[in-house]
């Protein structure tokens, strides 16, 4: 056991999953022999030479057409697009391609061995373009993995299984949590399902959802909640495609209540997805409709990022407003 | 560190655009059969020659055998070669089978060449449970894991920072292999084909890109496409070595390639080809170019014809003749409309592969999916006779995964 920030433990993983089999490669825009603009890669290059660690030119849409191809001759990639923000120029060859790949061969070909990383998120004073969380966009396309570490522990394990995973994996990083997430992380070789929420807190009288860096914000509203007597269950979502409809409903059918929290707008959000799908798998034992509490249907914000974030004060208020409905 | 060379220093605003540049097309073979005075005979054996020929030969009968049948209503949709065969055949009989080909979807002729079976050809056409695709995409989306060739997928441009990223892997294994890539010029306009270029050439990997410069995206013509001298000149704003070549010349396609594949596996260089060559044929078999073209303009080209020119050549070794080609066709014919009937009467492919292959495993949602599905069939059979009929028969063989 080693204490780690989230950043280290993603180095770590990196430098595992590379080290336990030469195919992974890993790639990106500054990821060489500067490690990355987060110092995700740091020392990696050194360590596994130039070809297994590399910059590549700027231009995202290549980045991972380039991977899809990789991954299709049996390496094992692992592409980091800098920022989540700037994975658009790429989206035709993640959606059309990437997601279809095995589905369209009839499995004679497959990108399997695809991981792509990339921090998402606000929080950091980023504005429009270095705070967004796309999470939904690609929650709509059949054939990916979607998965959102919430702390270093978490962040390893999961890394690890996206790398092996036989499926095609977008690994979204809450970059907030960076260096701001400080914790025990193994030293050994270990992965975390994917696919599976975890509860992280049992409570009885309600069920707060989330994923990523808002699992911290859930804690805090719980916190609260619970000096007024309200005893939260806590669930972090970890894979949001596909994602764990069981876990999410037998807490439910426990609780009666729902309160799902996300920082992209709340419009198409994921959490409607799963308003819908557990109002419709927990109807008869719901005591209040299922609440969101999601960032504003706005761009990300600069100067008043803070009041446009779903804070621990706004998830509290959806808490009182569930439970008092 | 400076990235540029050091080509002198002006002191007035010196403008340049390319013009200096002249890009030769490589020819050996003039229309008539006979090589070009300065040409050197290329060395050929008469088999390889053949299987060329034949591989070309092929791809037109069936492209005229299965238009024909879309016009008939038994085929949803199909896209000709007519007219490129050379370009696609010639580059595909230059590479070791083991090199992967990423085609663009008018490239049946390198499958051909490569051996695919009719009976493939045909399953995928009709979406059937022999199609390795498993019915899931539209006519001529082929692929083939065991010729190296990678399954056709409709957005233009995607294969080809596929191929450098498949390349790049070659590359590291050190196999000695190479990919080769296909697109048109249209497709040349793509973002995606400016990233492959650019990272094939700064990663250095063995891939080959091969424009075919057919005249026309759909409509549009190349001058609507692009301003330059065709796609030739952007290879320089790579540093990439880069051949024009004529596409209808088989033999010059031929050495152009082996060439270029030299250079990718031997020097781990990126090489582009600009076959010169026209689209005979409509864009696909919903397309009519009466519209957009004249037939002077096709009946010019025609003249051009890949095949003719080669088997002129044959003829002149001594190596074919008018017996050899009428057998050859009607036998061809013949196999094309026999594997067509038995293709048609094949059964779609099971239920099941609506949500196979999504995931390496099928999800519990996917499962699930796919049993309220079947209830609903059930309760409808009618209105569903592709899978009805089949349910009870492949829930009794365990639900097999066709193809």
């Amino acid at each position: 056991m080693a204490e780690m920030n989230l950043l280290q433990a993603i180095n770590n993983a990196l430098d595992t999953a590379m080290a336990a089999n030469d195919k992974v490669v890993c790639f990106g825009e500054d990821v060489g022999v500067f490690g990355g603009v987060f110092r995700a890669t740091s020392h990696l290059q050194e360590k596994y030479g130039r070809d297994r660690c590399f910059n590549t030119p700027l231009v995202e849409q290549g980045i991972i057409g380039f991977a899809n191809g990789l991954a299709a001759q049996g390496a094992v990639p692992v592409a980091e697009i800098q920022f989540a923000d700037y994975i658009f120029p790429a989206f035709d060859q993640i959606v059309n391609e990437t997601a279809k790949f095995r589905y369209r061969s009839g499995n004679l070909f497959d990108v399997g061995g695809l991981t792509i990383r990339t921090p998402y998120g606000g929080g950091i004073a980023g504005g429009h373009y270095h705070s967004q969380s796309p999470e939904a966009y690609f929650a709509h396309t059949p054939g990916l993995r979607v998965v959102v570490p919430r702390n270093p522990h978490q962040a390893k394990g999961l890394l690890l299984a996206a790398i092996r995973t036989p499926d095609p994996v977008l690994f979204l990083e809450p970059k907030r949590l960076y260096r701001a997430a400080v914790g025990e992380v193994p030293d050994e070789d270990y992965e975390l399902p994917l696919g599976e929420a975890e509860i992280t807190r049992e409570g009885t009288d309600i069920t707060l959802l989330a994923w990523g860096a808002q699992m911290e914000v859930l804690d805090r509203a719980a916190e609260i909640a619970e000096k007024e007597g309200i005893s939260c269950e806590i669930i972090d979502l970890r894979s949001i495609l596909p994602w764990d409809v069981e876990t999410v409903t037998e807490s439910v059918l426990k609780t009666g209540r729902l309160v799902i929290s996300h920082e992209a707008p709340l419009t198409g959000g994921f959490a409607a997805e799963i308003a819908a799908t557990i109002q419709s798998c927990c109807f008869l034992y719901l005591e209040s409709p299922i609440a969101r509490v999601t960032g504003l249907d706005t761009p990300f914000p600069l100067t008043l990022e803070k009041e446009y974030l779903p804070d621990h004060l706004k998830v509290f208020e959806a808490i009182k407003a569930t439970i008092d409905y | 560190m400076s990235t540029t060379t050091a080509a002198g220093v002006v002191h007035e605003p010196t403008f340049l655009n390319g013009d200096e540049f002249h890009i030769p097309r490589f020819e050996l073979l003039r229309q008539d059969g006979t090589l070009h005075p300065q040409a050197a005979a290329p060395e050929f054996e008469r088999e390889t020659a053949l299987r060329i020929y034949r591989a070309m030969l092929f791809t037109r009968v069936l492209d005229e055998r299965m238009m024909a049948a879309q016009r008939q209503g038994r085929l949803s949709f199909y896209m000709q070669s007519t007219g490129e065969e050379g370009t696609v055949v010639g580059s595909t009989a230059a590479l070791d089978p083991g090199d992967m080909i990423m085609a663009q979807y008018r490239e049946q002729g390198a499958l051909a060449y490569r051996g695919f079976g009719l009976d493939e050809f045909m399953d995928q056409l009709f979406g059937n449970e022999h199609d390795h695709g498993k019915g899931r995409q539209m006519p001529i989306h082929y692929g083939s894991k065991t010729l190296n060739y990678l399954t056709i997928s409709s957005p233009l441009a995607t294969q080809i920072p596929q191929a450098t990223g498949y390349a790049y892997g070659q590359k590291l294994a050190g196999e000695g292999l190479c990919t080769l890539t296909v697109f048109g010029e249209g497709a040349a306009s793509e973002g995606d084909f400016h990233a492959a270029l650019n990272m094939a050439s700064v990663l250095q990997v063995p891939v080959v890109f091969l424009c075919r410069n057919n005249g026309y995206a759909i409509s549009t013509p190349a001058h609507e496409q692009f301003h330059a001298d065709g796609i030739a000149p952007r290879a320089f704003g790579y540093r990439m070595k880069v051949i024009r070549v004529d596409g209808n010349d088989v033999l010059a396609v031929h050495q152009a390639t082996r060439a270029a594949r030299k250079l990718a596996v031997e020097d781990n260089q990126p090489v582009l080809i600009e076959a010169m060559t026209y689209r005979l044929a409509a864009h696909s078999s919903s397309d009519d170019p009466s519209g957009y073209r004249s037939r002077k303009e096709e009946d010019a080209w025609r003249e051009k014809d890949p095949i003719l020119r080669m088997r002129r050549w044959l003829e002149a070794q001594g190596w074919w003749s008018d017996d050899e080609e009428k057998h050859e066709q009607e036998t061809r014919r013949r196999e094309v409309l026999e594997a067509m009937k038995a293709a048609e009467k094949r059964r779609p492919p099971a239920l099941e592969t609506l949500v196979t292959d999504v995931y390496a495993q099928v999800t519990p949602a996917l499962a699930e999916q796919l049993a309220a599905l079947e209830s609903h069939i059930r309760k409808y059979p009618d209105a569903y006779p592709k899978s009805a009929p089949y349910l009870d028969r492949d829930k009794a063989t365990g639900g097999r995964d066709h193809g």
